[in-house]
């Protein structure tokens, strides 16, 4: 799960980190308020879980609160990647000397989380890695330990020269992963960190990403999902605990398994068709769940044909069958479905499915053939 | 011979009268698995269907029955201490079949292990199954078939499908292992690529990964280094977009880094037989003469 900035920061700033004033909004009223307390020249900015905000026009100078509610008025509503911008952050406009980067990831090769500081800041880390690796310096810490205070100054001097900077920016490691172990993050980054005209080091922009395995032990976190920055369809399959991202294709895909469900998206691909989404339902799937993923995937306008992939093992094939029958008794299909299952009671499937008037394959191939064929047809 | 599991797995299971965990014990029983016993806090004396004996703790079953692998099917809550209790009790393997553990706790669990000389298979993996010998995990048994291939994959139901198109083949394998989705685990790809090279009774090796991260390609470099016996490999996700985790925690592509034409460009530089789709897996390995 990602949050948005303003709650990033306001993370940061419980553990004691300095990040400027600011605060988030829903109407250009607010931000005019917010910008006039606040005084002087300020910057409004989108929150929306998207990357590529300033390029999309959703980050904005303004020189009064007059002009950051004009601004205010263009963002809010304005539509980056997809996602609708409800919300924007005020804060102040800085005055920079110069920007570094601070990030702390779980890194998977080492199975440590690894600090990765750089003094090109404000910038795509990844890039910045491609690029010019010299510019950066990684750090694994210990989880047993913590990032201890000689390894946050080493990383510290790697950025600043200022002793006074090194140490405040050493401090602020220290901080950072006590935030992110507190977030039960898996990657917490401040970028730009920057040191002012007056010498301060502060965090400028914050983003933290939470493990989603951490949300069950830590509700005021799982409390800053914003259900309203994300797509509906996503929402609702994650409320009947089903795992779905919606793609561009035709052939909308239901299968058991993350794996499977990948492997039957690029079959599609391959047969020359393209999904219409990844939907995995699950080990120990009863038959509501199939009836909600049908209606996920029904609920999407460019489905021109739907594909069931069903490898029983825990997950009984007359559980599906019987989902699919009570989900196509409850709405009548308006696409055609081709349904492959085999394994775990695979019989009884196929004949609960044949009374209601349904045929099954037990290949994985021919029924991704024929539902590659079906959509196109339809299109 | 097999791989981690054999004829001398001495099964403990973890959470044995939950609703997983008695379903499986049952499964894993009949097919003929040794479960020693099994693990409930409170439960401690009875039987499970008037069998296998239950203990309050981990160190009590393996004092008691000599236990030297076990299984874990706690809800996730509860899995990393699970996985500690068992290294505690002194098992040699532990394979954790529950999904949702924290990866920021498999990072404090993966040194305990190391300084106590336990492997892990897992979390959120279906474990393994030596055909004919034993199976710890959930991998159904009646599409498995006894044989010489070695099987290791990253996923589950996927994986069950290319077990079932090569034990249709009449392609048996040694040992099919579920190393698990998550970002962090257990037991990775080169674990497995060495225990296979050095098994006398695996012939060939099937190995089947994922987008994300860099474990396939880590295990290309070493297979080519290091693996005499012929591979055939899959990758799924080429058609997963950047950025958006598929299912598995561990399935995603970060920026540029994970994608699955990287993992496959790694493969082919190895030597290893790319399989555009899982159907292709028989007629990749009989053009590397392995037929049975």
């Amino acid at each position: 799960m990602n949050l948005h900035e303003y709650q990033a920061r306001a993370l940061l700033k419980a553990a004691g980190i300095p990040v400027p004033d600011g605060d988030v909004a829903t109407t250009p009223a607010e931000v005019e308020a917010i910008a006039r307390r606040i005084g002087g020249r300020v910057v409004v900015k989108a929150q929306v879980h998207a990357g590529g905000r300033g390029k999309a026009g959703g980050v904005k100078l303004a020189a009064t609160p007059a002009e950051a509610r004009a601004h205010a008025e263009k963002i809010l509503g304005m539509s980056i990647k997809g996602l609708t911008v409800q919300k924007v952050l005020v804060v102040p406009a800085a005055d920079i000397a110069s920007e570094s980067y601070v990030g702390v990831i779980v890194d998977r090769a080492s199975q440590r989380p690894v600090f990765m500081v750089s003094p090109a800041g404000g910038i795509d880390i990844e890039e910045v890695a491609a690029k010019t690796p010299e510019k950066i310096m990684k750090l694994a810490v210990d989880p047993r330990y913590g990032v201890l205070p000689h390894q946050a100054m080493r990383l510290a001097f790697f950025l600043y020269k200022d002793l006074g900077q090194v140490r405040s920016a050493a401090t602020i490691m220290q901080r950072l992963y006590t935030a992110f172990i507190q977030a039960g993050g898996s990657l917490a980054e401040i970028n730009p960190l920057v040191t002012t005209r007056d010498g301060q080091v502060v965090a400028l922009d914050a983003k933290i990403s939470v493990d989603d395995n951490e949300l069950e032990r830590r509700e005021n976190i799982a409390a800053l999902r914003d259900a309203t920055a994300e797509n509906p369809a996503e929402v609702k399959a994650r409320e009947a605990n089903l795992s779905y991202i919606k793609l561009d294709g035709a052939v909308g895909c239901c299968v058991n398994g993350a794996g499977l469900a990948m492997a039957t998206m690029d079959l599609v691909k391959f047969y020359g068709g393209e999904p219409a989404n990844f939907l995995d339902i699950g080990g120990s799937s009863n038959p509501e769940k199939v009836v909600a993923a049908l209606e996920i995937i029904t609920s999407d306008p460019n489905v021109k044909c739907i594909l069931f992939n069903i490898f029983g093992g825990i997950t009984r094939c007359d559980d599906v069958a019987n989902g699919i029958v009570a989900a196509t008794s409850r709405a009548k299909l308006k696409v055609p479905i081709v349904i492959r299952l085999t394994g775990t009671n695979e019989q009884l499937a196929v004949d609960i499915l044949k009374r209601a008037g349904f045929s099954a394959l037990t290949d994985m191939d021919e029924a991704v053939k024929q539902a590659v064929r079906l959509a196109g047809r339809a299109a | 011979m097999s791989i981690f599991i054999g004829h001398d797995t001495r099964l403990v299971v973890q959470g044995i009268t939950g609703r997983d965990g008695s379903f499986h014990t049952r499964q894993m029983t009949e097919y003929g698995t040794r479960v020693v016993a099994g693990v409930t806090p409170g439960k401690g004396g009875q039987r499970f269907e008037q069998e296998v004996p239950i203990f309050d703790t981990v160190a009590e079953a393996v004092q008691a029955t000599a236990a030297n692998t076990a299984v874990i099917y706690v809800p996730s809550r509860f899995a990393a201490d699970a996985v500690y209790e068992a290294a505690d009790a002194g098992v040699r393997l532990v394979v954790c079949i529950t999904e949702g553990v924290p990866v920021l706790d498999m990072t404090r669990i993966m040194p305990y292990l190391t300084e106590r000389g336990v492997r892990l298979i897992g979390p959120n993996c279906p474990g393994a199954i030596s055909p004919g010998r034993a199976k710890v995990g959930i991998i159904p048994g009646g599409i498995c078939r006894e044989g010489r291939i070695g099987v290791v994959s990253r996923s589950g139901t996927l994986t069950y499908e290319i077990i079932h198109q090569l034990s249709q083949a009449g392609l048996g394998q040694s040992t099919c292992i579920g190393i698990g989705g998550d970002p962090i685990i257990g037991t990775n790809f080169i674990d497995c690529l060495a225990a296979f090279e050095a098994d006398p009774d695996t012939t060939a090796i099937v190995m089947i990964g994922e987008i994300g991260g860099t474990d396939e390609q880590q295990a290309a470099d070493y297979a080519r280094e290091r693996v005499r016996k012929p591979i055939v490999g899959f990758i799924a996700g080429q058609t997963a977009p950047p950025g958006r985790r598929m299912g598995h925690a561990g399935a995603i592509i970060s920026g540029a880094s994970g994608t699955a034409a990287e993992k496959i460009a790694a493969f082919e530089r190895a030597g290893i037989g790319v399989m555009k789709r899982p159907a292709d897996v028989v007629q990749l390995l009989a053009e590397r003469r392995i037929t049975a």
